[in-house]
């Protein structure tokens, strides 16, 4: 019973962490059809300059801040130099921003080194306590906290409020929206932006808990973002979060009880998901 | 006389093929002025171009004495142009409610005032509230087009064909709202429909193949046999 329970918050923890790389893909995707590979390069920048900042600063709070603003600002160059001369092209999108990924990648180690380093969480997340026989981290319950968050903030902007409107009726008819007096390019901009400091902001919770960071995880770990992004339906939030964590508790279980599986387990279950529903699980139709 | 918006020889194109020849005319404060012309005369074209949606290569537009020519759209509907686009534009996803909150720049007591006007108006678009813009019938779907474009203090509305595809008796309806929104606001106004056009016009331009080639008074119009056999096809 512990172990099933211990196995389940790690999996909810790591879909999570999945959920907020690819909250920022299919949000950028569903809304701007595009397919930005670029978004893992997002994610390890997050992660290596949030480290940073929380290694010289010893603010783990001041390494996320790090991590969000180098997010907007790298999503900042994406869209204006990278994505917006391939709008509307996606065999286009994914050779440029996936040329742009690895730039992206081997600029880490240019400035960064090429050596992994070791991350851990501050001292006030790290822990645990225990609840009859079951042991719960700290740091896991806190990205599963940060990771609900960021959804319910995310649904009540885009339902609730006049921002979500506009981005929705924007990608419904660009030149309508443009002729009730809205700038969408400078809207689709700020979206990706917020899309781009998800990214990054995954990097950064990732790499504490992880524990450690290198080049490579962006590219390894925006696969089961994408992975994700497929199963969930492409474009449905909702979806995405709701796969992320079939991801994640799948990913949890496996590791435990077939742990020569648990890395074709997750391909496994998007080719299951695109023979069976190929418009996403969780799609609508 | 500077006047209130001001079009003179523009000239468009729509990729390589030459549009818009020479329009030129203008709009009077307070007034409801009228393009007629037959299909394909470019009327359409004229008010995407106002609005900076179809690109001008030659002469120019100005709105209250400032050129807007080849501005961007969104900086255009905020000086105060409102525009009912001849396929409507209404964003299907969005509800009723959506489609006017998304249109709605400001919330205040002026814009409140104006959406219950217009809501009194239109009863139809307060009773389908909550419906999808996409399951709208078409007379619906063109009153909420035009509520859209009112909801702000828009001091000019480009509204193009609202009578086009609509049951007598609807155009009815949509006229008489127009006529009621010509006490407050200025209206230049694309039609095919001459009853309904000289029912609240004022001044006229007839289009013809990308250029205006006739102008007048409304009700000069109603009288000349030949122009509207010439150009309208009306007998
Ligand atoms: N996207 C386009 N590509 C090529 N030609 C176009 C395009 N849009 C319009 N045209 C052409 O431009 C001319 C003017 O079209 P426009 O829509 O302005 O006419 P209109 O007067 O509004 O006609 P209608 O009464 O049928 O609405 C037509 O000959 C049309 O075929
Ligand atoms: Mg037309």
């Amino acid at each position: 019973m512990d172990v099933l329970f211990s196995l389940a918050i790690n999996g909810l923890a790591t879909g999570m962490l999945i959920f907020l790389l690819a909250a920022g893909l299919t949000l950028i995707f569903g809304l701007m059809d595009v397919l930005n590979f670029a978004h893992g390069g997002l994610f390890i920048w997050g992660a290596y300059t949030g480290v940073w900042t929380y290694q010289m600063t010893g603010s783990f709070l001041g390494g996320i801040v790090t991590a969000i603003g180098v997010g907007l600002l790298l999503g900042l160059v994406t869209e204006r130099f990278i994505v917006r001369p391939v709008y509307g092209s996606h065999v286009q999108q994914i050779l440029i921003t996936l040329g742009f990924m690895l730039v992206l990648q081997e600029c880490i180690k240019v400035v960064f080194g090429p050596d992994q380093k070791i991350v851990s969480p501050p001292s006030y997340l790290e822990g645990s306590f225990i609840i009859g026989e079951i042991v719960f981290i700290n740091y896991r319950l806190f990205i599963i906290a940060v990771g609900f968050l960021i959804y319910f903030a995310f649904y009540y902007l885009f339902k609730k409020t006049r921002v979500g409107l506009i981005v929705r009726a924007g990608v419904m008819n660009k030149e309508m929206i443009q002729s009730l007096g809205v700038n969408i390019k400078l809207v689709f901009l700020l979206v990706f932006m917020v899309g781009a400091a998800l990214a990054a902001l995954s990097g950064m919770l990732h790499a504490a808990y992880s524990g450690v960071i290198y080049a490579e995880m962006g590219l390894e770990f925006s696969i089961l973002a994408f992975i994700v992004v497929v199963i969930g339906g492409m474009g449905n939030f909702k979806g995405s979060l709701l796969a992320a964590i079939l991801v994640g508790l799948t990913q949890a279980f496996m590791a435990y009880y077939v742990p020569a599986l648990s890395l074709a387990t997750n391909m496994l279950l998007m080719a299951i998901v695109l023979v069976f529903r190929p418009q996403g699980l969780f799609a609508l139709r | 006389m500077s006047s209130f918006l001001e079009v003179s020889h523009v000239r468009a194109n729509i990729e390589q093929y030459h549009i818009l020849h020479d329009i030129s005319f203008h709009v009077p404060k307070g007034e409801v002025t009228v393009l007629l012309g037959r299909n394909g005369a470019g009327k359409t074209t004229t008010l995407r171009s106002i609005m900076g949606l179809t690109p001008v290569i030659a002469g120019e537009i100005t709105f209250k004495g400032e050129k807007i020519r080849n501005q961007k759209p969104h900086l255009i509907a905020n000086r105060g142009i409102g525009y009912v686009p001849e396929d409507q534009g209404i964003f299907h996803d969005l509800t009723v409610g959506e489609n006017m909150r998304v249109a709605m720049k400001k919330e205040n007591e002026e814009t409140k005032e104006r959406m219950d006007w217009i809501l009194d108006l239109f009863p139809d678009l307060k009773k389908f509230w909550n419906k999808p813009g996409g399951q709208l019938s078409g007379g619906q779907k063109q009153m909420l087009a035009i509520s859209r474009a009112y909801v702000n203090d828009n001091e000019l509305l480009l509204i193009d064909e609202p009578s086009k595809g609509l049951a007598p008796i609807v155009v009815e309806k949509v006229m008489d709202s127009i006529h009621q929104m010509k006490e407050r606001t200025t209206i230049l106004l694309v039609e095919q429909n001459f009853m309904m056009a000289s029912g609240i016009g004022d001044r006229f331009y007839i289009i013809d193949d990308g250029q205006t080639v006739q102008q007048g008074q409304m009700n000069e119009l109603k009288q000349d046999g030949v122009l509207l056999q010439k150009y309208l096809g009306i007998s």
